[in-house]
């Protein structure tokens, strides 16, 4: 050990400032959550559930959360199954543009959402694409397949090729061969990806501001409700639930990710943040 | 073994399933456009084709009384953006405030990614990964929400620095830049933490041995080690800034390259369209300077 102990007490105490700096703000829309006033001061004067039944029995909120699930699980699906073929692709064969896949599949993540948002906005007015629920699905997905293709390329390249090759040679065709070896290899691997991809099109703005023209996601619910200050108790119960709703597939996710040979699995994870 | 999957039990059965199966066998090629079909097709025509389209509409032009976009080429757009104060003022201000953030979230990040990768046990190590990776997924609009709230008169802040007589100005621009230092912290510790996380500790030792105090080390070995992976970091960190509407709209009135964006997408969608080739040209610089430092190895 280089650091003086110092030196050490030192880098706790920054690395401890930065951890509350990180979770103090969701913290707070916790508490704000319980807050029994319709204004937004602080400290909270009293505490009460009641926002809690009227945000539920709210018919716009439902519907957002509605259109939100369907959206999302529309995104995962496709998604999960255009993530996996091209991570299959890269990870096991040879052939021209191979990296220029991994950076294909990379970049609608890797530029500002605004550009996907507003390209993907003059397409569907250019060729006359109503917006609506298929619209919000084709945004969601495009950004959605790098988080699957990356935990499945991580997988897969731990995962020799020489089983797959035992598994030909004992007479299997190419579909038993995925069916019973590779698919099972994979599959922790898959829904990790899946439930991250599920967790990012569920609270993602950015782009479906763009593409979802009159219909309202749950983000875009709060984001119109902000300007009204009457519905703000409502916005703090939907956001509470926002942000267990996106944290909780992504806690499971990277336990999935994660294996006791490697830890990288976090950052294999990390690695395809938005 | 007690049971037997029938179909594994039976591999010569000569279905036309199988026949298929083997004749895909029998054609590698094959099997590869066919895993490559979906997500290239998928890629190339509905994203790569969007951005192109983007491009097209950036060459059109607007009918001023009907905001309908007429398909006549000009070169307008972007003689405007050259020639108008306000998309000058717009962009240097949203760079700088890109600068700023990635400056604030480095050196945020340096303390807690030390901890993590050198000092910190293992166990420590991986709940501290996890603590500073979740966040990073929770959602956006909502932790931007949070901070509109705490920012706000009679807020979190007010009620946390006014003992110190401390009047913080919340919906400004030293604000927002607070909040963008925050919504991208995650993206600077994880890179950084990587990098000095491969940073072999017999370098700091030798250091040390050649009579080197630990600040030395840290300036003249440590740093410009871990530098590339700061870079990595600062990618995201500007990157995001550039692009985002959301946060300035909601904390400040001063207008970014991503508020004017989006404002002007309704009436003059070839003037935003060619908006967007500030932050994409800005962003390809950028890139080509972070490949030049090394910093994609460090990503």
């Amino acid at each position: 050990m280089v650091e003086s102990r110092l030196t050490r007490v030192l880098l706790r105490l920054g690395a401890a400032a930065t951890l509350a700096f990180i979770y103090v703000p969701l913290g707070v829309i916790v508490l704000y959550a319980f807050n029994e006033s319709v204004t937004q001061g602080w400290p909270i004067e009293s505490f009460s559930t009641k926002w809690f039944s009227v945000a539920f029995e709210d018919e716009d909120v439902r519907e957002a959360l509605w259109l939100s699930v369907q959206a999302a699980l529309g995104a995962t699906v496709l998604a999960v199954l255009l993530g996996t073929a091209a991570s299959l692709a890269v990870a096991r064969y040879t052939f021209f543009g191979r990296e220029t896949i991994s950076f294909l599949v990379i970049l609608p993540i890797a530029l500002p959402g605004i550009i996907t948002g507003l390209a993907l906005q003059a397409t569907y007015q250019n060729v006359g694409i109503s917006f609506g629920l298929l619209t919000i699905i084709v945004g969601h997905a495009t950004f959605c397949i790098v988080v699957v293709y990356n935990n499945a390329i991580a997988r897969l390249r731990r995962l020799a090729g020489s089983f797959e090759e035992a598994s030909a040679d004992l007479g299997a065709d190419s579909w038993q061969t995925f069916r019973y070896v590779t698919f099972p290899a994979l599959r922790s691997a898959l829904l990790a990806g899946a439930l991250l991809a599920f967790g990012l099109s569920f609270d993602e703005i950015v782009v479906t501001t763009f593409t979802s023209g009159a219909q309202q996601t749950l983000p875009i619910w709060i984001f119109a409700s902000l300007a009204r200050p009457a519905e703000l108790p409502i916005v703090n119960v939907v956001a509470l639930f926002v942000i267990l709703i996106s944290i909780i597939p992504i806690w499971v996710a990277l336990r999935l990710a994660s294996t006791p040979d490697e830890e990288g699995g976090a950052r294999a994870v990390g690695a395809a943040a938005p | 073994m007690s049971t037997v999957d029938p179909e594994l039990a039976s591999p010569v059965e000569a279905g036309l399933a199988r026949r298929f199966s083997t004749f895909l066998h029998r054609h590698p090629r094959l099997r590869l456009a066919g895993l490559l079909a979906g997500p290239v097709g998928w890629l190339v025509i509905a994203y790569l084709g969007s951005l192109f389209i983007l491009l097209l509409s950036s060459l059109w032009r607007t009918n001023p009384f009907t905001a309908e976009v007429v398909h006549e080429w000009t070169l307008d757009n972007f003689r405007n953006l050259f020639e108008r104060d306000v998309f000058r003022n717009v962009t240097w201000r949203t760079v700088k405030m890109a600068g700023l953030v990635t400056l604030a979230d480095a050196v945020l990040a340096f303390p807690i990614a030390y901890y993590m990768a050198r000092v910190a046990s293992r166990r420590t190590r991986n709940i501290l990964v996890v603590a500073v990776l979740m966040p990073l997924w929770a959602s956006y609009l909502v932790k931007a929400y949070a901070w509109r709230t705490m920012l706000a008169n009679g807020g979190v802040l007010d009620w946390a620095l006014g003992p110190f007589g401390i009047d913080f100005p919340g919906f400004s621009s030293v604000g927002l830049w607070l909040v963008f230092t925050y919504l991208w912290l995650p993206f600077m510790i994880l890179p950084v933490y990587a990098g000095l996380e491969r940073l072999p500790s017999s370098l700091l030792e030798a250091s040390a041995d050649l009579g080197a105090k630990s600040f030395r080390t840290f300036l003249r070995v440590t740093l410009p080690l871990v530098f590339p992976a700061v870079v990595a970091g600062s990618i995201f960190t500007f990157s995001l800034t550039l692009g985002d509407y959301i946060a300035p709209g909601l904390i400040t009135s001063e207008q970014y390259i991503g508020t004017v964006i989006y404002s002007i997408r309704g009436q003059a969608l070839p003037a935003a369209a060619a908006f967007t080739f500030v932050p994409i040209t800005i962003m390809l610089v950028y890139l080509l300077i972070a490949r030049r430092l090394r910093a994609f190895e460090a990503l």
